[in-house]
């Protein structure tokens, strides 16, 4: 069988059989316990700056964020965003619990269909999971209400990120996933699968210059809810955030 | 795909030659390398995560038949598929037999190199499928019917006056006296044309930059968004991955993540960087409703366990191609194969043999800096070396270059006679150019100085200097 011919010449070259159960087991483990690495840094702050760090990385990658109160100011703002770029008021709309919830008939004249895209559609509106602020980027996994077409064959996507889902680093958004996550085809928590978005799609094949507007959206557009009172910009707090430890507060885990 | 790296000499003087060529290498030089540097600079952890991103992988090569097999289960568990291929026949057939099952009549296909290597795409073409390349670059190398030039930027050696006769020649459809105002304009009528194919392919061919043993996924990383149009709509997915691509956990593969983007492009990450664990679920709106993982050896078992195993560590970053004096001046095509660079040069005689390919890990300056540049420290120049050291063990070594070596030995072994003869010839050649600087034509010596000047010797032998100093102090 080609599978065993393929572990055969493996093992050979590594001059041994198959591992002992020991050392399986231990390999085992380091999968069970899956050991963080070194985390840079850059994304380890007080939680206002760590939001505003994602806001300026997302920026950094030629994308653009908008910040709202609550939910009850999305419309005003994906009506006002439509508007300001000449776009028309129809989109598709990713069918997420949250995304039905707000209040759309505030403005009447936006049209939206709850379902997956088609080619022809030209603006989404995509439900995000989390967000990693040490690059800017959006963490969008497949589901039944997150199809992965509206991050793809749109020309605008528009992503609703609540701020209390921005997270420093990548690994803390795996955690998230795996503490919120199940998959009832594996028995894991991978969904079919796991979009990380850092700003709008882009090609470097002609000449080796960034030109923006490859083959996915050419514009993404982050609406950010401040659900997070914990991060929200100093100042508009009205309780004094509390203070930094150097260094940033410790990830859990690490 | 036919290797052309014996002529290597031939090729890299046509290369020098070729003014569309060296225009394009001009324009590249240095791009991808000042945002490298800026992106690095941009995070001091770098080195320290070029160390992680080394040991990872060495554990990962230690216990590849673990993970193999681990990452296997995580696939069947999620309800996709694994398919073993110890040969490029072996996965080609496996491919074709695929696409057939799905009444495949047209396929979209991500950038994949190890899909270069195993030629997927003539295969599909004899055998009645038709492929399209979606990457920008590979689209419009499918057009002129050429070979990738770089690992991650295909196109490498075009100019964009190319890509507009291409597009101009090729898309008769479109009024010929469009004018491209702005590389975007040629970006945006790639789009168009690839809009029509993503959305009428039966299968979509992806390669990997990772697989995860404890989730069974394939990473692919993508600035386009093609790859993910490529795995996404069509009704079956297959992901092409050679077996070393493998690692244990989503940590170990964002470790490595931290590094992929900023020594390819400079980025401190891609646009896209996609996870895919099977196909469709229950519920879902969209993705494919088959998953295949097509593992391919191919050669890269053999590497285990030799002085050549590091190699496997490389994550295809190009940041030593990017490096490489000889890359720049040649371009890619000249190494006559799919890698080229000093990756290619260590990588390629392992793969289709020294024999042919013996050329390559000669075309090195030794200057180290691939090395340098390498975010999982592959000791490029080391391999090279020992590419070096078994091409002469196996006579394959030209016989002028033999009988010169062993002219060199036989004086080097008689360092009296050695210092006798080196400062005779610096003497002599001192003599000839004194007051030149520099000599820019010398009889025996002209294929050096074609190219470049020969500095006149001054101040004696490296020997004679070295006893000078020592009796100072």
């Amino acid at each position: 069988m080609t599978k065993d011919a393929i572990l055969g010449a493996i093992r050979r070259g590594l001059k041994r059989g198959p591992l002992p159960a020991d050392q399986q087991a231990m390999l085992a483990g380091r999968l069970a316990t899956h050991p963080r690495h070194l985390i840079p840094a850059r994304s380890r702050l007080p939680r206002p700056e760590q939001v505003a760090l994602f806001i300026r990385n997302v920026e950094k990658e030629f994308g653009t964020v908008e910040r709202v109160p609550d939910h009850a100011a999305i419309p005003a703002a994906m009506g006002e965003y439509l508007a300001a770029q000449n776009l028309p008021s129809r989109f598709v709309m990713a069918p997420h619990p949250e995304l039905t919830a707000v209040p759309w008939a505030d403005r009447p004249l936006l049209a939206f269909e709850q379902r997956r895209a088609e080619a022809t559609d030209q603006v989404s509106l995509q439900h995000g999971y989390a967000a990693v602020a040490e690059t800017g980027t959006l963490m969008l996994p497949s589901a039944p209400e997150r199809p992965t077409t509206l991050n793809l064959l749109v020309e605008t996507e528009v992503v609703v990120l609540r701020a209390s889902r921005v997270v420093g680093a990548y690994e803390e958004a795996w955690d998230l996933l795996r503490a919120e996550s199940r998959d009832a085809r594996s028995g894991g928590f991978m969904p079919r699968n796991i979009m990380f978005v850092t700003g709008p799609s882009r090609s470097a094949d002609i000449e080796q210059t960034l030109e923006l507007g490859a083959h996915g959206p050419r514009r993404l557009h982050v609406i950010l809810v401040d659900d997070d009172p914990a991060a929200l910009p100093m100042g508009d707090v009205a309780v004094p955030p509390p203070v930094a430890v150097p260094g940033g507060p410790p990830a859990p885990g690490d | 795909m036919h290797v052309t790296s014996p002529a290597f000499k031939e090729n890299s003087a046509r290369a020098l030659a070729n003014p569309g060529l060296q225009k394009a290498l001009g324009t590249a030089k240095g791009a991808f390398l000042q945002r490298r540097a800026a992106a690095v600079a941009n995070l001091p952890e770098f080195e320290r995560l070029r160390d992680i991103g080394r040991d990872i992988k060495n554990h990962t090569l230690a216990n590849l038949d673990f993970y193999l097999e681990a990452f296997e289960q995580k696939v069947l568990a999620a309800g996709g598929k694994v398919h073993w291929c110890s040969s490029a026949d072996d996965a080609r057939a496996v491919v074709l037999k695929i696409c057939k099952a799905a009444g495949a009549k047209t396929v979209t296909k991500g950038k994949s190199m190890i899909s270069e290597e195993l030629g997927i795409n003539h295969h599909l073409e004899a055998h009645g499928i038709q492929p399209v390349e979606t990457d920008l670059g590979e689209y419009i190398l499918q057009l002129r019917g050429e070979a990738p030039s770089h690992i991650i930027a295909p196109a490498f050696h075009l100019n964009r006056e190319d890509w507009e006769a291409d597009f101009r020649r090729l898309h008769t459809d479109l009024p010929a006296d469009r004018v491209f105002h702005e590389r975007r304009d040629i970006l945006a009528e790639a789009r168009t044309r690839l809009r029509d194919r993503f959305l009428a392919a039966d299968v979509g061919i992806t390669g990997a930059n990772f697989l995860i043993a404890e989730t069974g996924s394939s990473v692919i990383v993508t600035n386009e968004g093609n790859g993910d149009l490529t795995q996404t709509l069509p009704r079956v997915h297959i992901a092409l991955a050679s077996i070393e691509k493998v690692v244990p956990t989503l940590e170990d593969a964002t470790s490595l993540l931290r590094l992929l983007a900023r020594s390819a492009t400079g980025q401190d990450f891609s646009v896209y960087t996609t996870f895919s664990t099977a196909a469709r679920r229950e519920a879902d709106l969209d993705g494919p409703e088959e998953y295949h993982v097509v593992l391919v050896d191919s050669g890269r078992s053999n590497m285990i366990g030799t002085e050549f195993q590091e190699m496997l560590r490389c994550i295809r970053c190009a940041a030593c191609m990017n490096h490489c004096p000889v890359y720049g001046a040649v371009g890619g095509h000249a190494y006559g194969w799919v890698y080229p660079g000093p990756m290619g040069s260590v990588l390629t005689p392992s793969l289709v043999g020294i024999d042919k390919t013996g050329m390559l890990p000669n075309a090195s300056t030794f200057c180290g800096r691939c090395e340098a540049v390498c975010p999982v420290k592959i000791p490029l120049p080391k391999m090279m070396r020992h590419w070096r050291e078994r091409e002469f063990e196996r006579h394959l070594t030209p016989a002028a270059a033999r009988s010169n070596l062993a002219l060199w030995a036989w004086f080097a072994k008689r360092p009296g006679l050695y210092r006798l003869a080196t400062r005779a010839a610096t003497g002599v050649l001192g003599l000839l150019g004194r007051g030149k600087g520099a000599f820019t034509s010398l009889p025996l010596a002209g294929g050096w100085t074609a190219g470049r000047d020969l500095p006149v010797p001054e101040g004696g032998t490296f020997m004679a200097q070295y006893a000078k100093t020592r009796r100072r102090r």
